[in-house]
């Protein structure tokens, strides 16, 4: 399918491919119409984590140019990152040059503002690495000022806290020396604003939550003046492609989200009156359906289990040894106090056929090639004969692809919880005693 | 509206009303991002709120500069987390001495409404999508009454906060019932650099200070769901009557 080069004046008019999952049906509508295919009481749940400038020109220990590329967001000044070798967008990802093998302790100097130390090195490949990132500075020797051990107090204001003069520093020299990811289809380079949606909040996502980039404000208020029901979460959305065929195979790599207690509520009170959620890309199904498995009691850290649970045989374990789970706290036993705080978590779930989604009804999502992560999510929702007839009845008719692309949304697909169930799942875990 | 842990953030965060926000709002317990383009005042005035023992961030950044939206958003909410209170205080007189309009200059009249108006607009539109989305927010823009009076000298000035009053209430009446509130403030003439470099010679007896007119603004803040949405209010003058007698006590 060829891909959309550039995002597109009217968004309204972009195509919409619709499959029901129900019946085998597919029709080809406007992303303008999406209000025709839903119904009063269904809630849309978006991804409103911001966009990063993730994509940073650095320079290797030896002097050898190479791009970080973040992989995650940033938490403590750490972050987990791709390398890849010389070059840049033009050239596609896979036909990129590998990028030198570092080891923990090396150091890449990245954009001549920061500094970005390796504190770990995946065992899935060389080019994952989790960097501690720095400001640098350049009367002195490569040094992490939140240590605060050889920085002094002279790039420190009076009465600030190393750490805090450290994060303000680093924050605007991220936004100052990195781009946004681009993409080797691109007509040209694209800016940090092309890659926001129109109700990006925190900036957690390495990539665009790209689902929601055509749902502007006018066609949300007339879906909500349907009766169409709005909720949002934060999910960290990771890369899409690596360059490197192993970690590629791993995607999506685990991943951070929240979930505010509104929306959970929200959720709970979709199910009782019998509602359809439907989320709005494939980050949202990944953060409520990790959230799911993790509230039916299946140990997070072992996704083999879960995949037994789910009867999937796609569905992968990836122990990245990132220290990912000892950084961000998964909430753990219900409790009244609870639904006032936000459900956090990292979700190792990665879905594909035969998982059977507990929360998800619904799918609004980008046109995905075949044999990426997001075309196994779809699976889960989509038989594969339709999946692939619908597919090609698009390219023919000349739905464009990617970040930028058409639209599929995909409904007709029963959740596994019903009302009722999750409801006695709320009152197992709190969730239900939430909604008012 | 709670301050308390609250992310905000205030343009126009070095000096003068801007700063002396920062420092009244973090105070009260808000979470503070300053945007200034002087990366040196903004240094110090956020030295200064963390001494006192409050949260503050330096972002240095241009707000008429379109580049520096998504930086300035992003930053913002990675730094306090999800904003939900903006204040544009950040502004240029456009040139000084005061000219009158037919000596003024065409671009001091774009640059004017680039960090007066378009500034402020971009930012929001940066920032307001995610408060829908919460259901809870405040856009506040600092007006003057050189927006609602011909005062000669003032009228690139008085232009762009005239359309910046006028680009609040139309936010106010398209976010209403989204629990996005809007106003505009007014806050006199305060003993401030640019109303020093605007009025040379000024006595400062005469001007309001800055932290006095802060610690007010902070009391709308804090009763701001008692205010309609798309109100213009002039805080050195009165307050609505409910927040007077707040503020007398």
């Amino acid at each position: 399918m060829t891909p959309a080069r550039w995002p597109r004046a009217e968004p309204r008019d972009e195509r919409l491919l619709v499959l029901d999952a129900a019946n085998g049906r597919i029709a080809d509508a406007r992303l303008g119409e999406l209000g025709r295919w839903l119904e009063p009481g269904d809630l849309l749940v978006v991804n409103d984590a911001a966009t990063l400038p993730a994509s940073l020109n650095a320079v290797g220990p030896g002097g050898e140019p190479l791009e970080v590329r973040l992989a995650g967001p940033i938490e403590d000044g750490r972050a987990r990152a791709v390398l890849f070798g010389a070059g840049d967008w033009h050239t596609p990802t896979e036909h990129r040059p590998p990028p030198p093998r570092l080891a923990v302790g090396e150091i890449v100097r990245i954009g001549g503002a920061l500094v970005g130390t390796i504190e770990n090195v995946s065992d899935l490949s060389a080019r994952l690495v989790r960097l501690r990132l720095s400001v640098r500075d350049a009367n002195r020797t490569p040094s992490d000022s939140r240590a605060g051990s050889d920085n002094g107090n002279e790039t420190v204001p009076n009465g600030q806290s190393p750490a805090r003069a450290a994060d303000d520093a680093l924050w605007t020299a991220l936004y100052r020396v990195g781009r946004p990811v681009q993409y080797s289809y691109l007509a040209n380079d694209l800016p940090l604003w092309e890659v926001q949606t129109h109700y990006g909040g925190r900036p957690w996502a390495v990539e665009m939550p790209s689902a929601g980039r055509p749902l502007s404000w006018s066609l949300l208020s007339e879906l909500a003046a349907r009766g169409i029901a709005l909720a949002s979460l934060t999910h960290a959305a990771g890369l899409s492609a690596t360059g490197d065929a192993a970690l590629d195979s791993a995607l999506p790599l685990p991943e951070r989200y929240e979930i505010p207690a509104a929306t959970l509520a929200a959720v709970a009170r979709a199910k009782e009156r019998g509602s359809r959620v439907i989320a709005i890309g494939t980050s949202v199904v990944r953060a409520l359906e990790g959230f799911a498995l993790r509230r039916s009691r299946v140990p997070h850290s072992d996704t083999h289990l879960a995949a037994a649970v789910e009867g999937d045989t796609e569905t992968q374990a990836i122990d990245l040894d990132m220290g990912v789970n000892s950084t961000v706290h998964v909430d753990g036993d219900a409790s009244a106090r609870e639904c006032l705080e936000p459900a956090r978590g990292v979700t190792h779930l990665v879905i594909g056929p035969g998982f059977a989604p507990a929360i998800v009804d619904g799918l609004l999502t980008g046109m995905h090639e075949p044999g990426t992560s997001h075309w196994a999510l779809m699976r889960a929702f989509v038989p594969a004969d339709l999946l692939d007839a619908s597919y090609r009845r698009a390219e023919e008719a000349g739905y464009l692809a990617h970040e930028f692309g058409d639209s599929c949304l995909i409904l007709g697909a029963q959740s596994r919880l019903s009302g009722a169930a999750l409801a006695r799942l709320g009152a197992a875990t709190g969730l239900v005693s939430c909604s008012p | 509206m709670d301050l308390e842990r609250t992310g905000v953030l205030i343009t126009g965060g070095g000096r003068g009303l801007g700063a002396a926000l920062g420092a009244s709002l973090a105070r009260h317990g808000a979470r503070v991002a300053l945007v200034a383009r002087s990366a040196q005042e903004l240094d110090a005035t956020v030295a200064r709120i963390r001494s006192e023992g409050g949260e503050a961030h330096a972002i240095a950044a241009d707000v008429g500069d379109k580049e520096s939206v998504y930086p300035i958003a992003g930053a913002a909410q990675a730094l306090v987390g999800p904003v939900a209170i903006v204040i544009h205080a950040a502004s240029t007189l456009g040139a000084v001495p005061l000219p009158p309009l037919l000596d003024a200059a065409c671009e001091d009249f774009e640059r004017t409404l680039a960090v007066n108006l378009v500034g402020p607009f971009r930012i929001t539109k940066a920032l307001v999508g995610a408060m829908v989305l919460s259901g809870r927010g405040l856009v506040i823009v600092i007006s003057s009454d050189a927006a609602v009076n011909g005062h000669p000298g003032w009228g690139m000035y008085g232009a762009s906060k005239a359309a910046l009053d006028q680009l609040a209430r139309v936010w106010a009446a398209e976010l209403e019932g989204t629990g996005v509130r809007v106003l505009a403030i007014d806050p006199g003439e305060m003993n401030t650099r640019m109303y020093h470099d605007a009025v040379p010679g000024a006595d400062p007896a005469t001007l309001t200070d800055p932290a006095v007119v802060a610690e007010r603004i902070a009391l709308v803040i804090e009763e701001a769901e008692q205010i309609p949405t798309g109100s213009r209010l002039l805080v050195s003058e009165q307050l609505p009557s409910t927040l007077e007698r707040r503020a007398r006590s």
